[in-house]
């Protein structure tokens, strides 16, 4: 066969390329400059493409498609507009570590920079806001870039990777290159999984020999896949260890073992940030030390020497200074951790550890997450806590917003298991969770995929109700409204002398109505004793859902470390507030 | 040393010669608010379309650090070697300077030129243009020495580097 016979468009040497990558769904929206790439999945039935209806949703639900399959999450989207629309997506996914190619269109070569249609430097663009990024100029390159792409969007530290299409690039002949058979080893990218053997041991050591121990635990144990988050519990459990997960690690140790201190930082528990201030030995897992957690860096568990499990060395020493760091995959190290401990059999203090649980259960008694119960307003505690008794036993997804009710979510809800809690850690996207309860739910679509909102955040994609429409995904909204911005107003009476500048929700929506008008079902409950009913309906309906739980407007999320102080200087709830003197340190902080 | 103590590094990037990799290097340093002293790239081995970068960059010993591990994290990058931390090495740079003057000026640059052993690389009735090497000590003292002989106009290449000793990057 003759090379032009053979030869494809780049058009579809893409699509060609992507099955090969076994991707298969794409979440996209298009436009001029992508238009052959649209008319190479018209000819095709193996890719699914999701039309969303804006193009960060359409990362979103990429990033909620990755986090709970632990696959790469694909985007399409055309070029200038289309490309900028994607940048809010795309640096969160890079913030969290989620593997997305994101793939977009570009005006033809010889029109590069020269102010065309709808052009944007988009690699300029997305280069700080992306682990890689591409610019394909020749169709020979352009199988080749997707599958590099591919392997550095899922290995190492995983990222968003952007794959910039001319549309002349799209249309021009080649032969296709498939995937290499083997591993790819990439020319200068080589991230490194396999730990160093002798740290593995002095590790064993400080481990064993810790009087007061914590495991921090973190999203890195979720990116390492679930067999990461299966050796960890393994590895708590054989040294009998408490162990605590950021935000972005919940789900990585059982919720509901006797073990686990749940979540720590800024609105952590009061026992885990005590456990992590009061420690001799931390053991960190894949978790960032990030300013969430280690509140003022001078006064972070003074008094421990810290280990460090991380695949990526620029998080080692970046935050904090540690005294063992081991680079390498977590499931990798844990995997050898687990076998150095059961070959050493070390002997670990078990009188010193007896008296740090005590100590521990002294802490856990101050029972740091009651709330004031009441029976006239729905406390949004309340509505999780029965919210998580009825979705319990069954096979379910939690995606958030970003505000009070994650922070509750995060505290209400229990994490059995790992992949299962998709959120907007580092950077606190509004707007993230219901377009990522999408993505969740069409890699999912037997299961119960619930965005736990606030008012404020489900206006930021409220556009995406069409989208699930569309493609009849029965997820659901489960709007905590307290009609604020609740997280702004809770900093605004902290530190802004309750000042409620612009906090307010004012003129909202009808969410039952805005429901009907898109094809949804819309609910409303205001009484705590309607709520059970009303979280059955919502279940039991086979359409999108928004529930709109009307919630007590001014609750405040606690217990809360304010910016600046240290992790024993923890507001344990609402008549705490003497001791909430911010420091003007803390006050320029976020 | 105090773990605040602000120091000079002079790092060594072995890079891939591809489009946009000194724009990740430079916006790595914007980005994160690093600073950089000096920086030089040239393609240094076509066959394998290789470039070497050499920063001189100053902070603490904790940014260093992570400045070495940005660096080392972008993913045209082959290696990232701290020549300052690495044992002994040789720095230099170039630099054009231009002198304009006649008489007593240009007679005194012309002998300062052959002290700093620089050359004569253009030369008119009134000018000159000489080319010096060297560390950026003897450089600056060079181009200091010019401002009263009639320094016009002055372009520095910044620093390479290299390590003493045999063994390559
Ligand atoms: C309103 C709001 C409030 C918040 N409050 C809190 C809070 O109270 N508590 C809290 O914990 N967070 C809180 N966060 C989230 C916080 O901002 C961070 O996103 C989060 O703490 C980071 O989690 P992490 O350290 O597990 O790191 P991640 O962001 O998940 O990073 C993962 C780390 O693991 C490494 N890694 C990746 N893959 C691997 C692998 N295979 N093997 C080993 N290592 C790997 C990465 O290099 C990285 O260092 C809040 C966020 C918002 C929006
Ligand atoms: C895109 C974006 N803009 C602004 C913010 C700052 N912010 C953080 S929480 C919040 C309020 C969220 O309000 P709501 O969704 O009602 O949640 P609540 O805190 O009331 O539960 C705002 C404005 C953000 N995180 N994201
Ligand atoms: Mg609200």
């Amino acid at each position: 066969m003759k090379p032009e016979e053979s030869a494809t468009t780049g058009a579809d040497l893409l699509v060609k390329a992507l099955i090969d990558e076994e991707v298969e769904v794409v979440f996209g929206y298009p436009g001029g400059a992508v238009l052959p790439i649209y008319d190479s999945l018209f000819k095709q039935n193996r890719l699914r493409h999701v039309l969303v209806r804006h193009e960060q949703a359409a990362v979103h639900a990429a990033e909620g498609y990755a986090r709970s399959t632990g696959k790469v999450g694909v985007v399409l989207v055309t070029s200038g507009p289309g490309a900028t629309n994607a940048v809010t997506g795309l640096t969160d996914a890079l913030m969290d570590s989620i593997p997305i190619v994101c793939l977009t269109g570009q005006v033809p070569t010889h029109l590069i920079g020269n102010d065309a249609f709808q052009e944007a430097d988009t690699t300029g663009i997305t280069r700080p806001c992306t682990k890689h990024n591409y610019l394909v100029k020749s169709v020979g390159d352009l199988a080749r870039s997707v599958h590099e792409a591919f392997y550095v969007a899922r290995s190492g530290r995983p990222g968003p990777v952007v794959i910039d299409l001319p549309k002349d690039v799209l249309m021009n002949k080649h032969e296709y290159v498939a995937p290499p058979k083997v591993a790819v080893t990439h020319k200068s990218y080589r991230p490194q999984t396999q730990p160093d053997p002798k740290k593995i041991e002095q590790a064993i050591e400080m481990i064993a020999g810790a009087k007061r121990p914590v495991f921090y635990a973190g999203g890195g144990i979720i990116n390492a896949g679930p067999k990461a988050s299966k050796l960890l519990t393994q590895f708590v459990h054989l040294t009998g260890y408490p162990v605590t997960n950021t935000l972005m690690g919940l789900g990585s140790f059982p919720a509901s073992d006797k073990q686990f201190l749940g979540m720590l930082g800024m609105h952590g528990t009061y026992e885990a940030n005590l456990a992590m201030h009061g420690c001799d030995v931390m053991i960190n897992i894949g978790a960032r030390f990030d300013d969430r957690i280690t509140g003022n860096l001078t006064k972070f568990s003074p008094g421990s020497k810290k280990i460090h499990v991380d695949i990526d060395p620029s998080s080692i020493n970046k935050n904090v200074r540690v005294d063992l760091a081991i680079v390498g995959d977590a499931g990798i190290v844990l995997e050898e951790l687990v076998k150095a401990w059961k070959a050493k059999q070390p002997k670990v203090d078990q009188k010193a550890l007896k008296a740090w649980w005590a100590q521990i259960d002294t802490w856990r008694a101050r029972n740091c997450l009651a709330y004031k119960p009441n029976n006239k307003v729905i406390k949004p505690q309340f509505a999780l806590e029965r919210l998580y008794h009825h979705i319990k036993d069954k096979d379910h997804y939690i995606t958030t917003e970003v505000g009070q009710h994650q922070m509750w979510a995060a505290q209400f809800l229990k994490f059995e298991q790992p992949n299962r809690w998709m959120t907007s850690g580092g950077l606190g996207t509004m707007g993230y969770g219901f377009p990522a309860a999408l993505g969740v739910q069409i890699a999912h679509p037997e299961a119960l995929v619930i965005d736990v909102a606030g008012e404020a955040s489900i206006l930021m994609n409220i556009q995406e109700l069409s989208t699930a429409a569309q493609y009849r995904l029965p997820v659901k909204i489960f709007v905590l409204n307290n009609h604020y911005m609740g997280m702004v107003r809770q900093w605004q009476e902290l530190l802004h002398g309750g000042r409620y500048s612009e906090s307010y929700s004012e003129s909202l929506p009808d969410f039952v109505k805005v429901a009907d008008a898109f094809g949804a079902r819309g609910l409303r409950c205001e009484d705590p004793d309607k709520l059970d009913d009303t979280i059955k309906e919502m279940i039991e309906l086979k359409h999108p859902v928004i529930v709109d739980v009307i919630v007590d407007e001014k609750e405040n999320c606690f217990p809360m470390i304010p910016s600046g102080a240290a992790h024993n200087e923890m507001l344990l709830g609402p008549d705490d507030k003497q001791s909430a003197k911010v420091s003007e340190e803390g006050m320029v902080l976020v | 040393m105090s773990k605040d103590t602000i120091v000079a590094h002079t790092i060594s990037v072995l890079v891939a010669n591809e489009p946009g990799i000194l724009a990740r290097v430079v916006g790595l340093f914007s980005g994160r608010g690093y600073n950089i002293e000096s920086l030089t790239v040239a393609e240094t081995n076509a066959q394998e379309s290789q470039s070497r970068i050499t920063i001189v960059t100053k902070g603490t010993p904790m940014i260093i650090e992570q400045i070495k591990a940005q660096l080392d994290r972008l993913v045209p990058v082959y290696r990232v070697r701290d020549l300052t931390v690495e044992g002994p090495h040789i720095e230099r740079e170039l630099a054009l300077v231009k002198v304009k003057g006649v008489g007593e000026k240009r007679v005194e640059a012309l002998r300062l030129a052959d002290v700093f052993r620089a050359k004569v690389i253009d030369a008119k009735s009134d000018s000159f243009v000489f080319e010096v090497t060297g560390n950026t000590d003897k450089v600056q003292t060079f181009v200091g020495l010019m401002e009263n002989l009639g320094l016009v106009d002055v372009v520095r290449t910044g620093i390479v580097a290299m390590s003493r000793g045999g063994e390559a990057l």
